[in-house]
């Protein structure tokens, strides 16, 4: 019988459903033990039925809080280097330095009166982390860039989305427009404005989120919030929807900056929904439901679901159905939608793009539920000037977002430069237009010349990446593996990609690659670069 | 449900305070010299508008920064693309080589240790997420910027313990009042972290003398704390004695490479030196490596536009125009200073002496009905609906004293200034005259309930007003 029991309780993380009827048609014994072990198994399961099952747990938990404070450790780390120089270009978020992995720590008693003031949880968190691959990949492409003249053996940088096919459009623009003068006067926004962004962006930018979405939604200025870069506005969205252990589903793989954006001052968790490339890494809402009840039983409250459509990296556009059917599980549920839709500009399939706002639209259903982050980051090329979008159908969100937008306001000078460009709406459709070709075209490009080194990449509609299967080319199926081919790829290849562990894809073996930040004459270059990897890798396997 | 998160819902935002009216009312009626002369005069808002026409004047001789340009090319490309965190180092080296000018020179920064964030009211919350966890405490000498409630304890969950400061001895901060305020910090089972300072002080106006520097800094080394010493007003220091920086205190005391050096950090903003809240530059310095390492990746929070990064080091690196800038906007500052000083004097009110700063510290205690905050309450309604002036209440600046508040005065025209002095004035006599003022010998006992009860309240609920008020 205990036998039995504690197989059950070892297999139940496995089959939930099927076990709790199991247990539930057996009766609990009166033996001693049986005394012991059905509240522990109470505990295990989250079941607080029984007043054991609450005071155990709240026992424990305190007698570990106690045994923390009184050992807490004073992590006393070595002085980093210097960040590397910046040359002032091209530039993507770098971590400062190597900071050791391993540091000796002084424990030290939190009260001496002599002790030293040592730095919060979230600034150690950055000392013993050390660089992620996505860092120091960056880092690197940064110290030795290439260029097709000036520096042809640098690291050719694919892991970054910046849009460079289309800057020379904004740019001639500026050129034709921006003159010093009434439009870009200082006169009049020196001043403090509202922390939310000037209401003439907000009409702006309105008008310009319709016009990427080929004018199929309307979008309310009084409905936008705006906030400096589309960063701050995830985050603002995890502390306005979410308590601190509160948790977020998010489909994986995912934008590798999710982990800072949505947990790291907020204290809220994300737990990851595997989508399998057996699928196409779509999301299964079968997957969806299970992770929710696993969050359900360890006694973790999800607020909502992150989506990123068009997807970061796979580049995939979730259709009306899908949608739909999300909305359904949200209600269900009873939690939010955050529809990141950065990219929604920035299509070049066939498929169509069906942003959130338009589901909402038709059907006035649960309004209050959705909200979508967007950015001029991506569509407009501009992710220096730094404006992020948050719109919400949810008055209370609105309202708690703009009293938060004072720690990540617009510079009033790039506002009054944006709503003159993005109130030329001939340039913008034109932009628009231009710039899904281009990308249409690099992106057709860059996939054939994968596809000749063997590379598959999942179709992909929009956004800037490739999301390649490389998985005949590591060493061993797994992350060390996986981590070794991008070790030979940047050091050896010298070419930044990112790879999938970093975006928590469960499958080990695929790759990012941005395709944006290069030009039609580059893509030659990269495919011999990888060809040399490729090949010696095949050789070894 | 789809229900809020805490913090999205809680009031330690501090906007839903019943001193929003004062703004409220202002919106509503707001003053204009042609279109509403009898509107409400705006006196609650610090911002330097005195020396705007000599940015225009400069960007008018210099458009190429501002039209993206540089020696005759365009550098368009390479700033719509700038979006790393490390900030453009043009910038933070004009920055750096400003801060140090401010002070004479006497102290040099070194550009590594500076992270920018989207405004001063970014790196206060910035720092306070390095270097405390929720629960912890902060030692903020009263009375202080209203926003600090927000800014320095909403999403951080950090506390601030006031440490009392009195007029008795010009609202300076004294050896008693930091160890009451850590005892009091200790007594409500908060660790202290450390102690923030605004230098010179917001809302009096004053610089901390270098014995009160002094202090602090042996202060934070006995107890092993942090020092953050927001120094945004620096550049308005209008008369003796002069500004004096932590860091000059510490370089005198041979503080540097100890280990109190790397506890001191300095915020600094643009905002009223260079009277430019809209653009949203705000500064952290600091010694300490860590502290550096996680505020640079934190500012991806809210970093600050390549565009107007790279049109102000332009704009910091012309030595000449800064050097200009710098002394006539004190001169003018100091002028207007005066002109409000003299106004109230005129109408038997005094001021705390101040050397720096676009707001006096205005002592209407003898205004008073009683010696409590609900007088204080009473009168600054009379005050926003029948003077039509809105002021701040230093009870919204966590005073200990009923009757002080904040008047600002380099938000407007020499002309709308004069006529809130008179306006003032005339609200005086009447006063006076019909004998609403508080005679010497009030019972002040009999009061003390109220005042207890007042002071309870009114430091449990934040006060600010919308929009930033510093």
């Amino acid at each position: 019988m205990t036998r039995t029991r504690l197989f059950r309780s070892r297999s139940s993380e496995e089959k939930e459903e099927e076990e709790e009827q199991h247990y539930s048609k057996h009766n609990i014994t009166t033996s001693t033990g049986m005394r012991v072990i059905v509240p522990l198994q109470g505990v295990v399961q989250g079941r607080g039925g029984l007043f054991l099952g609450s005071v155990i747990p709240c026992a424990l938990f305190y007698f570990f809080q106690l045994y923390l404070k009184r050992h807490r450790s004073q992590p006393n780390p070595p002085p980093p280097q210097p960040p590397p120089e910046n040359s002032g270009g091209q530039l993507a978020e770098v971590s400062v330095s190597v900071l050791p992995r391993s540091l000796s720590r002084v424990h030290l008693s939190p009260r001496s009166p002599g002790g030293p003031a040592y730095v919060s949880g979230r600034a150690n968190s950055i000392v013993k982390g050390g660089d992620s691959p996505h860092d120091v990949g960056l880092r690197k492409a940064l110290e030795d860039p290439y260029h097709q003249s000036g520096n042809p053996d640098g690291v050719i940088q694919l892991g970054l989305a910046d849009n460079k096919l289309s800057l020379d459009l904004v740019g001639e623009w500026l050129a034709k427009n921006a003159i010093f003068g009434e439009e870009l006067s200082i006169g009049g926004i020196a001043s403090y404005q509202p922390f939310d962004g000037l209401m003439e962006l907000k009409v702006a930018v309105a008008g310009f989120m319709s016009q990427v979405m080929k004018k199929s939604v309307f979008f309310n200025p009084s409905q936008i919030i705006l906030t400096a870069g589309a960063t701050p506005a995830i985050e603002m969205l995890s502390f306005c929807l979410a308590d601190t252990g509160n948790a977020f589903l998010v489909p994986t793989p995912y934008y590798p900056c999710f982990d800072r954006d949505v947990k790291w001052r907020t204290g809220v968790e994300i737990i990851p929904v595997p989508c399998r490339s057996a699928d196409n890494f779509s999301l299964s809402l079968t997957a969806l439901d299970r992770a929710f009840n696993q969050a359900k039983k360890r006694g973790t409250k999800v607020r909502g679901i992150i989506i990123s459509n068009p997807s970061n990296p796979m580049g995939s556009l979730l259709d009306r159905e899908t949608l739909y059917r999300l909305l359904d599980f949200a209600r269900e549920k009873n939690i939010h939608i955050v529809s990141n839709e950065l990219f929604a500009g920035s299509t070049h399939g066939n498929e169509e793009f069906v942003s959130m706002a338009e589901i909402i639209d038709l059907e006035d259903l649960d309004r209050n539920r959705v909200h979508i982050v967007y950015g001029l980051s991506k569509d407009l090329s501009l992710p220096g000037f730094r404006v992020g979008i948050i719109y919400s159908f949810n008055d209370n969100v609105l309202a708690a977002a703009k009293k938060l937008t004072r720690f990540s306001s617009i510079s009033a000078l790039s506002q009054r430069l944006l709503v003159f460009m993005l109130s030329d709406s001939n340039f913008i459709q034109q932009f628009i237009e231009i710039n899904r070709e281009r990308l249409r075209r690099m992106y057709i490009k860059f996939v054939a010349g994968l596809k000749q080194l063997g590379i598959e990449c999942i179709k992909s509609h929009g956004g800037f990446y490739c999301w390649a299967d490389m998985r005949g080319y590591i060493p061993s199926y797994s992350e060390k593996g996986e981590l070794e081919l991008w070790d030979k790829l940047l050091n050896m290849a010298k070419v930044n990609v990112t790879p999938g562990s970093c975006c928590h894809c469960i499958e080990p073996g695929w790759f990012r690659f941005c395709f944006t930040t290069l030009t039609e004459k580059d893509i030659p270059v990269v495919m011999d670069r990888i060809r040399k990897i490729t090949e010696t890798c095949k050789s070894h396997s | 449900m789809r229900h809020l998160s805490t913090k999205a819902t809680c009031n330690s935002h501090g906007q839903d305070s019943s001193y929003f009216l004062g703004w409220e009312e202002y919106e509503k009626n707001p003053y204009d010299e042609v279109q509403n002369p009898k509107g409400i005069i705006q006196m609650g808002l610090a911002e330097n508008q005195l020396s705007f026409d000599l940015l225009e004047s400069w960007l008018e001789k210099n458009p190429e920064p501002a039209g993206f340009k540089r020696d005759g090319k365009s550098i368009f490309r390479e700033l719509a693309l700038f979006q790393d965190y490390h900030g453009l180092p043009a910038f933070k080296k004009a920055l750096v080589e400003f801060m140090a000018e401010i002070r004479g020179n006497r102290v040099s920064f070194d550009p590594n240790h500076m992270v920018l964030t989207a405004g001063a009211t970014s790196a206060n919350e910035t720092l306070m997420f390095c270097l405390a966890e929720p629960g912890e405490a902060f030692l903020l000498p009263t009375p202080y910027y209203p926003g600090f409630d927000r800014d320095l304890k909403w999403r951080t969950e950090v506390e601030i313990v006031p440490i009392h400061c009195t007029s008795s001895n010009d609202f300076q901060i004294t050896e008693t009042a930091l160890e009451a305020a850590y005892h009091e910090a200790q007594q409500r089972n908060l660790r202290v972290k450390g102690v923030l300072v605004t230098n010179p002080s917001n809302p009096l106006g004053t610089t901390l003398s270098r014995s009160e520097l002094n202090l602090l800094i042996s202060f934070i080394t006995t107890k092993g704390i942090h020092l953050i010493s927001d120094e945004i007003y620096s550049g308005t220091v209008f008369s003796s004695p002069g500004f004096v920086s932590v860091m000059e205190v510490l370089k005198d005391r041979n503080c540097d490479k100890t280990e109190v050096w790397d506890r001191v950090h300095i915020v600094y903003s643009l905002s009223k030196d260079l009277g430019l809240p809209g653009f949203r530059v705000g500064a952290i310095y600091s010694n300490d490596d860590v502290v550096v390492a996680t505020a640079t990746k934190m500012s991806s929070f809210g970093l600050v536009s390549s565009q107007t990064q790279y049109l102000l080091s332009a704009l910091l690196s012309d030595k000449k125009f800064t050097k200009n800038y710098i002394s006539e906007n004190q001169k003018r500052l100091k002028k207007r200073q005066n002109m409000l000083v003299m106004g109230l004097e005129r109408a038997g009110i005094s001021c705390l002496k101040s050397n720096a700063g676009l707001f006096c510290w205005v002592n209407m205690r003898h205004l008073l009905r009683s010696d409590t905050f609900e007088a204080e309450m009473e009168l600054w309604k009379k005050i926003v609906y029948d003077v039509r002036l809105n002021i701040s209440p230093g009870s919204s600046c966590h005073c200990t004293e009923p009757g002080w508040f904040r008047v600002c005065f380099a938000n407007m025209t020499e002309e709308t200034l004069d006529l809130a002095i008179k306006r003032l004035k005339d609200f005086v006599v009447e006063h006076t005259a019909n004998g609403h003022s508080k005679s010497n010998n009030s019972s002040k006992n009999s009061k003390r309930k109220f005042l207890l009860k007042w002071v309870l309240r009114l430091s449990s609920r934040d006060r600010d007003q919308e929009p930033d008020e510093r």
